[in-house]
């Protein structure tokens, strides 16, 4: 059975039956959290333990399977927490990731037909948008305040799961800053494809069409997820995204946005990407300063 | 050699033992939902658990076949008909070129298989050939099948060799009933439950709903009740959710308190409703083989309790292979 043990600065160790472990490292999101799970992710997979099948890294837990019958229960747990705590006693080492700059177009017309169709029962404000509703719950001036304040600053890449390929994102800004809004009502059974979501402190790509409770702000560009690899950036995997990435988004227009189309349909589309290595304590000591410095590696590529 | 489907079925699809090692990245295992089944039907016709079936869903497909064709129909009781005539089930079946095989109302469960000597021989994506039709990859172009399609079969292993035994005993059939018990483990968030709503969840019965498929099944009952709190930063305002999380294959979530959730072999792998415990792998088959209106309660049993459970489904599969005379 689970124990809430939330004060402690130590991970909860507890079974999802008898082929997974979960760890939560926090119950609350923060940014030190999430590079605490993908620190033990990072060390765990690289320990190489017959028998782990899948490790999982989220927000602010961690999910590892593993088959039994090769490597027993206790045996794993006793490796994680060997983990966890050689990694309490040592500083953090720096995470070797990459910044990508992803194409959005805001206020877009695919999600607002979607929109449309799930107000009364489904959203907070039917009457009115969902960036309009964000920007009101966040006390911002108006839907093109909540834009700059969503694309002016990065986010990371802090699980990838749901659906294959969605990546979960958290802006690399102060709490006080974070954009927070709440999911719809009740989730609504259909939304586009490379939407822009958002729901608590967490934003999203939905890599496939289907259902989802997030807010719905724009429409990403570019395929995420691409099963027959055609383009060049999914050569090596049909996922884009992996925990760690830092993502920048930038707003484009209808004109922009259909010429990145051509550019897929030719199969020519590249993300605009550069290698960086992620820093938490200057991340945490100076968001914004330490942010222009990311950044900076997407200048003259 | 292939079959053809004159007509598809509700949701027939390409499945195996599925695929692991991409649930970090959103793709789910997929594979047959009642691997039980599957994998005796499998042995019927000479093939290894690793062969690909299809898996019919209520409402089975008609198809034929291009060349003479051994086939074995496992899982849930329906009316197996080769040539409109009544044929049995767990049984090997032989099929000349031309003969159609299809089905009548399925009799209780909800899936059944369909395993060819050879089996299905559809590209491999990830490892597996199972259909993961929320993101379009594996089985048949990533999706159900359809009338029309030409589903290709492999060529048979060992040269062709069949087991002894034409048919599975009567006592390593699954039995497919209106009630039952599933195991879980309790964990992961179970502390955020009250007393009274841990209470309703292991006493109370709970029935499948219609709101059941690959990717998990709805329960309704009693309902539960959480724990007030202050919620945590991220975790979203109602007491049953928690900062987004990833969702153990088989656990259970109740959102809102209401009808309970257990995640199945295509599970979204993760999100932000809290978990309460986790059917043991030995009951996953079980719980694949619920048709709405099931009446169901969940055990509590430990860990070791499960992994116990877990032994003794594997050697059970293996006396139902020697039975058979398979290895």
């Amino acid at each position: 059975m689970s124990s809430p043990e939330t004060a402690s600065m130590e991970a909860r160790y507890t079974w999802g039956g008898d082929e997974f472990l979960f760890v939560e490292v926090s119950e609350a999101m923060s940014l030190a959290a999430n590079f605490k799970v993908m620190s033990i992710a990072e060390k765990l997979a690289a320990a190489e333990l017959q028998g782990i099948v899948d490790i999982c890294p989220a927000n602010a837990s961690l999910l590892v399977r593993f088959d039994p019958d090769v490597l027993p229960p206790a045996t794993l747990e006793e490796s994680v927490r060997a983990i966890e705590s050689d990694l309490a006693h040592h500083q953090l080492q720096p995470l070797e990731t990459r910044i990508v700059e992803v194409p959005v177009w805001y206020d877009d017309p695919f999600t607002a037909e979607v929109a449309e169709r799930f107000r009364e029962g489904f959203h907070q404000e039917p009457g009115g948008s969902d960036i309009d509703y964000a920007a009101k719950v966040n006390n911002l001036k108006d839907a093109a305040e909540f834009i700059q304040r969503h694309h002016e600053q990065p986010w990371l890449v802090s699980m990838v799961g749901f659906v294959a390929g969605l990546p979960f994102l958290f802006q690399l800004v102060g709490r006080e800053k974070q954009l927070e809004v709440p999911k719809y009502l009740s989730p609504r059974t259909d939304t586009p494809k490379l939407t822009v979501g958002h729901g608590g402190c967490f934003g999203c790509i939905y890599s496939v069409r289907g259902a989802g409770g997030y807010q719905m702000f724009g429409v990403a560009a570019a395929p995420i997820f691409d099963p027959a690899q055609s383009l060049a950036d999914f050569k090596d995997f049909m996922v884009f995204f992996r925990p760690g990435d830092i993502v920048k988004f930038k707003p484009v227009t209808e004109a922009e946005y259909n010429s990145i189309q051509d550019e897929i349909s030719a199969g020519t589309f590249r993300y605009r990407q550069a290698p960086v290595t992620f820093d938490l304590s200057k991340a945490l000591a100076d968001p914004e300063g330490y942010n222009q410095e990311l950044m900076e590696a997407l200048n003259g590529i | 050699m292939a079959f053809d489907i004159k007509s598809p079925g509700l949701a027939t699809t390409v499945q195996d033992q599925g695929r692991t090692g991409h649930y970090n990245v959103g793709i789910p295992q997929s594979g047959s939902m009642d691997q039980y089944s599957a994998e005796l039907g499998n042995a019927l016709v000479g093939n290894t658990a690793r062969e690909a079936v299809l898996e019919c869903t209520y409402l089975g497909p008609t198809l034929t076949t291009d060349q003479d064709a051994v086939v074995a129909v496992t899982g849930a009781p329906v009316e197996v008909k080769v040539n409109g005539q009544p044929r049995p089930q767990w049984t090997r079946l032989q099929l000349a070129a031309g003969d159609e095989v299809s089905f009548g109302v399925i009799q209780g469960g909800t899936r059944y298989y369909i395993a060819v000597q050879g089996g299905i021989d559809v590209p491999e994506v990830l490892g597996s050939r199972s259909t993961y039709s929320l993101g379009a990859i594996g089985g048949f172009q990533g999706r159900k099948l359809e009338a029309g399609d030409h589903v290709p079969v492999g060529t048979p292993l060992d040269g062709g060799a069949l087991p002894a035994a034409e048919a599975v005993p009567e006592e390593f059939r699954p039995v497919f009933s209106k009630e039952q018990e599933v195991r879980i483990v309790l964990g992961l968030y179970d502390h955020r439950l009250t007393d009274e709503g841990l209470e309703n969840l292991l006493n109370g019965e709970w029935k499948v709903t219609p709101v059941a498929d690959r990717m998990g099944l709805r329960y309704s009952g009693p309902g539960v009740k959480w724990k007030e709190r202050e919620q945590p930063f991220g975790a979203g305002s109602d007491p049953s959710n928690i900062v987004d999380a990833g969702y153990a294959v088989g656990s259970i979530q109740i959102p809102g308190g209401t009808q309970p959730i257990v995640l199945h072999r295509d599970a979204v792998s993760g999100g932000g409703y809290a978990m309460v415990g986790t059917v043991i792998s030995a009951d996953m088959d079980l719980v694949a083989r619920a048709a709405p209106g099931t009446s169901t309660r969940f055990v509590a049993v430990s860990l070791e309790e499960a992994l116990a459970a877990r032994k003794e489904l594997s050697e059970r599969k293996k006396k139902a292979k020697a039975a058979l005379g398979a290895s």
